[in-house]
């Protein structure tokens, strides 16, 4: 509360305008939801959604709302959040730009501890969603200490880019271990693991819902609290040390949290790439970054990304669907090549 | 003014000195490895679901009887699949070392730099859009993939503020692969021919017909021909275009046929086996420990090393999960990862 009073006459200004967009973001949400449930193959119109809502629909706009599509959106919407946030708590804790739970390789970490589990348990797949992000979880751990380690340097500790190559190899080397895995699974599960990978939202139950929902419900505000230390851990380690942030013990807590909340979403949504990068950057150039707003706005267009995907990839060629995963990238990665021409050394 | 005499007694001293080259290992290295690949393809021809002896190879070779089964099997099915997988691995090697004498980027690899996915890209539109589309076609499309994929990556890459560093390359052809392997997934998708694809490529070489070999070798012996002619060319720019010019060379002409014969390259080995990575990293690293950083036989040794490469990794393929058959790409990338990450600790020092 203090600070505000700090602040000169500009800053306020700026906090302003800042709460205007994030309260413009939040409103494109709910926009979204609504014209997200009224797109698939099924069509139901504004009037009849906001019908079924309130208890009138007929049984089978019912069935379609609250058991296909809220729950989907739902989860697009967490997914999304996740993603974006973990991205954001990468990229200020690594000072780099280009960090993204996706090419660092921690999705696919992810990704290989969900498909071992499900190559090796092959009759359990459908009893045990509870156990998925705690799967994920495990899964990007054991990758993001993997790469950590082989970037570090003795003298030299963690260069960006080292650790961007790092994780684009070692990501190569786990995709090539799940295609190996593939040929073992059944038919059945082959077609789950194959449409999981392309990164579609393929939970689309409630059960999953409640899966992701204490992972984000806990480690969002966990890392919205830490805002402060992200500030300071963005201004570099010999003036946070001045500060007297302990930065590694702080660095470490928090990249624990942005691997749990990348582990979970994926373990629901499979390889959706680029989300924590573009949302994180979007957001940067809405509202600065500070991170206290940061966090909030691209936790929100983390969101919007990965519903407008979904909407998106349900939309353009019905009855089937592209994954939302194949969407994101074809925004992403033009995106992903502007900052890096933008980038300097 | 020097004389040619001159110029060629100075690049002497000036690969010797600078760049130690090792002929009498190379001669080696050469018939060495084209034995070891004679002996793998034989092995290769005499492995499969029926088991054929040696000896039954050795007659379905040199006394071909259309009558036994066994001479059958060897000429329609695997004969053209060994020496496709001995074509693909070539094509790469030779690409990638190309690659990386003309950019001096020890992280040069067809597969990292856009080209595979270019062309795998290229080839899921001609499914789509042109269906039944002869192989002569096919293949032209994917040389243009290969170079829709690798100018995307240059032109990001030269756009960069702090221009074309081989890390940069490496991000930006990460990010051009994920997009054009999510728009080619995306067109499978739409078209409905995942499955028509998904056997193009994750079949590996098991698919390749005389037909294939009879269309791709004119344009791979071409485009060998064509690399080790300029070897001795590219030797020279890989110590530096200062060196180069000074020594007379056109380096812009020379990166531009040299580039075109990558994409040749590249784009034929994807036609046949998919955007198979790593071969092109792998092969021209061990090549040159092996003989050396003269290009004239950097070159021919990759030739042969590639080709031994991914006839034994096929045959690997073949023996590690049958009846299954484990995708080749993904056997190369377990040894070309752990490769990789070792060159980009390195930070590239070497080359």
């Amino acid at each position: 509360m203090k600070e505000t009073q700090i602040l000169p006459k500009g800053q306020h200004k700026a906090k302003t305008r800042n709460f205007v967009i994030i309260g413009i973001l939040s409103l494109l949400i709910v926009l979204m939801f609504i014209i997200s449930m009224n797109t698939g193959y099924i069509k139901l119109s504004p009037l009849e959604v906001i019908r079924t809502l309130f208890g009138y629909g007929t049984d089978k706009q019912e069935l379609i709302l609250f058991e296909f599509r809220l729950p989907r959106i739902v989860i697009s919407i967490l997914v999304g959040m996740g993603l974006a946030i973990s991205g954001c708590v990468l990229q200020g804790i690594s000072r780099n730009a280009l960090a993204d739970p996706g090419i660092l390789g921690i999705n696919a970490g992810a990704g290989l501890a969900v498909m071992l589990f499900i190559s090796f348990f092959p009759s359990t797949t459908a009893t045990p969603v509870f156990f998925l992000p705690i799967l994920a979880f495990t899964g990007a751990g054991v990758a993001a200490i993997i790469i950590y380690s082989l970037a570090y340097k003795r003298h030299e500790g963690i260069t960006p880019m080292r650790l961007l190559l790092t994780g684009v190899a070692v990501a190569a080397g786990i995709s090539a271990a799940m295609i190996v895995l593939t040929l073992r699974l059944s038919p059945e599960n082959y077609q789950f693991v194959a449409t999981w990978l392309a990164g579609s939202i393929w939970g689309s139950n409630w059960k999953f819902v409640l899966a992701l929902l204490p992972w984000i419900v806990i480690l969002i505000p966990f890392v919205f609290a830490k805002a402060r230390v992200l500030n300071v851990l963005n201004l570099g380690d010999l003036t946070a040390t001045g500060l007297g942030a302990s930065i590694e013990k702080e660095r470490r807590v928090l990249l624990a949290a942005a691997v749990g909340l990348a582990g979970a979403s994926v373990s629901v949504s499979g390889g959706i790439g680029f989300v924590g990068l573009i949302g994180p950057h979007l957001a940067r150039q809405l509202v600065g970054a500070r991170h206290q707003f940061l966090l909030p706005a691209a936790a929100l267009t983390g969101g919007l990304l990965v519903l407008i995907a979904d909407t998106i990839g349900r939309w353009i060629l019905q009855p089937s669907e592209i994954p939302a995963g194949i969407v994101v990238a074809v925004i992403g990665a033009p995106y992903f090549l502007y900052l890096l021409s933008r980038l300097k050394d | 003014m020097s004389t040619p005499v001159e110029v060629s007694t100075e690049l002497e001293e000036l690969t010797n000195s600078k760049k130690h080259s090792r002929p009498v290992v190379a001669v080696v290295v050469l018939f060495g490895g084209m034995f070891a690949l004679l002996m793998a393809i034989g092995l290769s021809i005499s492995f499969g679901a029926a088991d054929i002896k040696l000896a039954t190879v050795w007659t379905a070779v040199f006394q071909f009887n259309p009558d036994v089964t066994a001479h059958q099997i060897i000429r329609e099915i695997r004969m053209p699949r060994v020496l496709g997988a001995a074509m693909v691995g070539a094509c790469f090697a030779v690409a990638g070392a190309l690659m990386q004498g003309l950019t001096r980027n020890p992280l040069a690899d067809s597969g990292l730099l856009g080209l595979n996915a270019g062309a795998a890209f290229m080839l899921a539109i001609c499914f789509a859009f042109l269906p039944g589309l002869p192989y002569m076609y096919l293949i032209m499309y994917s040389f243009l993939g290969a170079g829709l994929g690798v100018g995307i990556v240059y032109g990001v890459g030269s756009m960069s503020r702090g221009g074309l560093t081989p890390m940069r390359l490496v991000l930006a052809g990460a990010a051009v692969s994920a997009l054009l392997g999510a728009l080619s997934e995306g067109v499978a998708l739409y078209f409905r021919i995942g499955q028509d694809l998904a056997f193009w490529y994750a079949g590996g070489v098991s698919g390749t017909k005389w037909i294939h070999l009879q269309i791709m070798s004119p344009w791979i012996i071409g485009a060998m021909i064509g690399a080790v002619i300029l070897s001795r060319s590219i030797t020279l720019l890989s110590l530096g275009e200062e060196v180069a010019i000074g020594l007379g060379q056109r380096t812009k002409s020379i990166k531009l046929i040299g580039m075109l014969i990558v994409l040749i390259l590249a784009g034929a080995a994807v036609s046949v086996v998919g955007a198979v990575g790593f071969v092109g990293l792998i092969v021209p690293h061990l090549t040159r420990f092996l003989v050396g950083h003269d290009y004239r036989w950097i070159i021919p040794c990759s030739i042969v090393l590639g080709g031994l490469l991914v006839v034994l990794a096929d045959l690997a393929a073949r023996m590690i999960n049958p009846p299954f058959e484990t995708p080749i790409g993904a056997l190369i990338a377990l040894i070309g990862v752990p490769f990789f990450l070792y060159l980009a600790r390195k930070g590239g020092k070497e080359l």
